[in-house]
């Protein structure tokens, strides 16, 4: 009975405003029912543009996070784990440091920057944002690696992988990362969450991305705003979904399931 | 497949302020099997992994086949390795694991698919190969990960305590089933265990190893018959501790009986000593003028062993044949040695 009463409760709690929103998201303009909003907004080509930006963002932000953090998850798991707590410590500072400092010292750079560094960093919102998106999801992306690492007999494996033959580079995509594979995309979906979430970087340095474009178009209407608040939840759903479905398809190994 | 060579040559490696391996000297024969046997820490793990080039040397070289390979990399060595754990990549089945090494060789698919059947049949387990590693048992899991080693052809195959996660009754058969494979193909190897038993049924040659030392090396008759030390005898099988007393002419009386003292060198004619006697070595026959007790009889199968309390307060084991008539706890009995032989450990302590 009691279970029954608080999946009832967080039902309506978690499913209440969200039925309002959709509800809410549903009335035109003119008062009518219809699908007005989320015709307006998947029409508006700045809006698809700024969601295009943003996932090239998260792709390249996700790339490169991974290509790096792989890796080094591997070499302090094997060669450093005395420092294993103090690179965890390190890899928690970019969320001590807020990201309107950030954004602040960028601006800063971008003002007084020459032409060359202009044009190279700050010339699109890909260049200039990813590597800050980069340090931004570290330590979320150390964190989920390090936990798939953790969860795989790692020395053993990679000896038996370089007595027979295989090279680091071999050893690191044949090897760790099948084994890894659901860390990984754990990795990768906090990424891609957190560029399709940051505002505070991307509006300040006056980017177009989807997050900025979703705060300027919710301002303006309200209709909008909330049809765009429930395209981005289904989205999102998607993308946890998506990546859940190929969590379970990563491989037929124990650990893939456990984790 | 053929043996090649091995030598280490003053290997020595320390971590921190521990010297796991000290100036080692080893050289295998082609075709060897050597097992390196010891208690943990003493080192045998890491001259494998010296050997395997898993780990670099602080001094010392290692030589495969007449080169020296000290700063070649592991995935260049050509040295197939079974490990302790269960080293199977989970993402693959058998057939693709055995395959592995030699997908790293730029091997083509079809002579891949022939080799994996290959070896996998050498190691009985055919109707596996589509099996993934959570499907196998633990035996079967370190059968393929013997077929994955053997799959490239090594020059030297390692074996790091392979036998050690698995139950009594397979570790038997899959020992002997690893000394038949290796012998047909006459590789060279290195088998490290802890396992005194498991050294002395498998290998060609047995080295001791202690505190990062070889202690002894030597057939695995003349370890066990022939300790080079009172470590060495003592951690290879059981070993009573007696006292005795040294006679002219190389011999020692212990227990009444007349023996030839192996070591002991320098001891002075009538003075007491330590001697390292076998429990096989010991016959108890029930006498009630005898001058011990029997306190415990534990049957082990084909033996008993019978722990007996001599009238100044040692303990002895011995080991007899079971039969009707052994001593019971609480009889009296006479103890003798039956052996020609006995190990002075040293001086006798009070």
């Amino acid at each position: 009975m009691w279970r029954v009463t608080i999946l009832v409760l967080a039902a309506i709690y978690f499913l209440g405003p969200l039925a309002a929103s959709l509800r809410f998201s549903l009335v035109q303009s003119n008062g009518k029912d219809g699908f007005g909003n989320y015709s307006r907004v998947l029409h508006d080509g700045a809006l698809a543009n700024a969601l295009w930006t943003s996932l090239e963002i998260a792709a390249i932000t996700t790339g490169i996070l991974l290509v790096l953090m792989l890796p080094t998850v591997v070499w302090v798991r094997l060669r450093l784990p005395r420092l294993a707590l103090l690179i965890e410590t390190v890899s928690v500072l970019p969320i001590v440091i807020p990201p309107i400092v950030m954004g602040a010292g960028l601006a800063e750079l971008q003002l007084h920057a020459g032409s060359a560094i202009d044009s190279a960093l700050f010339a699109s919102p890909i260049s200039a944002l990813t590597p800050f998106y980069v340090i931004l999801a570290l330590p979320f992306a150390y964190r989920s690696l390090d936990v798939g690492v953790r969860a795989i007999d790692l020395r053993t494996l990679v000896d038996a992988a370089r007595s027979l033959g295989a090279s680091w580079f071999t050893l690191i995509t044949r090897v760790i990362l099948p084994n890894v594979r659901t860390a990984v995309l754990t990795a990768a979906s906090l990424a891609i969450a957190l560029v399709l979430a940051e505002v505070v970087i991307a509006g300040t340095l006056l980017y177009d991305t989807y997050p900025v474009e979703l705060v300027n178009q919710g301002q303006q209407d309200a209709g909008i705003a909330v049809a765009l608040s429930v395209l981005s939840l289904a989205i999102t759903w998607l993308l946890l979904f998506g990546i859940s479905f190929l969590g379970n398809r990563a491989g037929p190994t124990r650990v893939g399931r456990l984790l | 497949m053929s043996g090649v060579a091995v030598h280490l040559d003053g290997l020595t490696r320390r971590f921190g302020a521990l010297t796991a391996l000290d100036d080692l000297d080893l050289d295998v024969a082609p075709g060897e099997l050597l097992a390196l046997l010891g208690p943990s820490g003493c080192g045998k793990t890491t001259a494998l992994r010296l050997l395997g080039g898993f780990d670099r040397p602080d001094a010392g070289r290692v030589m495969v086949g007449g080169a020296d390979v000290t700063d070649m990399p592991a995935n260049r060595r050509d040295m197939g390795m079974v490990f302790q754990a269960y080293s199977l990549f989970p993402n693959m089945d058998a057939r693709k694991n055995v395959q592995f090494g030699l997908r790293m060789r730029k091997m083509g698919a079809a002579q891949r698919n022939a080799r994996a059947e290959e070896v996998l049949a050498l190691v009985g387990l055919a109707d596996h190969a589509g099996h993934y590693p959570y499907q196998l048992s633990g035996g079967q899991q370190q059968r393929v990960a013997l077929a994955r080693a053997l799959a490239i052809e090594p020059s030297v195959l390692l074996l790091d305590e392979p036998l050690s996660a698995l139950d009594a009754r397979v570790r038997h058969q899959l020992r002997a089933e690893i000394r038949a494979v290796q012998q047909r193909l006459g590789i060279t190897t290195l088998f490290v265990t802890h396992d005194q038993a498991e050294a002395l049924s498998i290998a060609d040659r047995v080295g001791v190893m202690h505190d990062g030392h070889l202690e002894q090396l030597g057939t695995p008759e003349e370890v066990y018959d022939r300790p080079a030390t009172p470590f060495v005898a003592e951690f290879v099988g059981t070993m009573n501790r007696v006292a005795g007393r040294v006679l002219p002419g190389g011999r020692l009386e212990v227990l009444g009986s007349s023996l030839n003292a192996i070591g002991g060198d320098g001891q002075q004619q009538g003075s007491m000593v330590e001697v390292l006697v076998r429990p096989e070595a010991l016959e108890a026959v029930a006498d009630e003028d005898g001058h011990a007790t029997v306190t415990e009889r534990t049957f082990l199968g084909s033996l008993t062993r019978i722990r007996v309390t001599l009238d100044d307060g040692a303990d002895l084991l011995i080991d007899a044949a079971t039969r009707r008539g052994l001593p019971e706890p609480g009889a009296r009995v006479g103890v003798r040695v039956t052996s020609e032989d006995a190990l002075v450990s040293g001086p006798s302590t009070p």
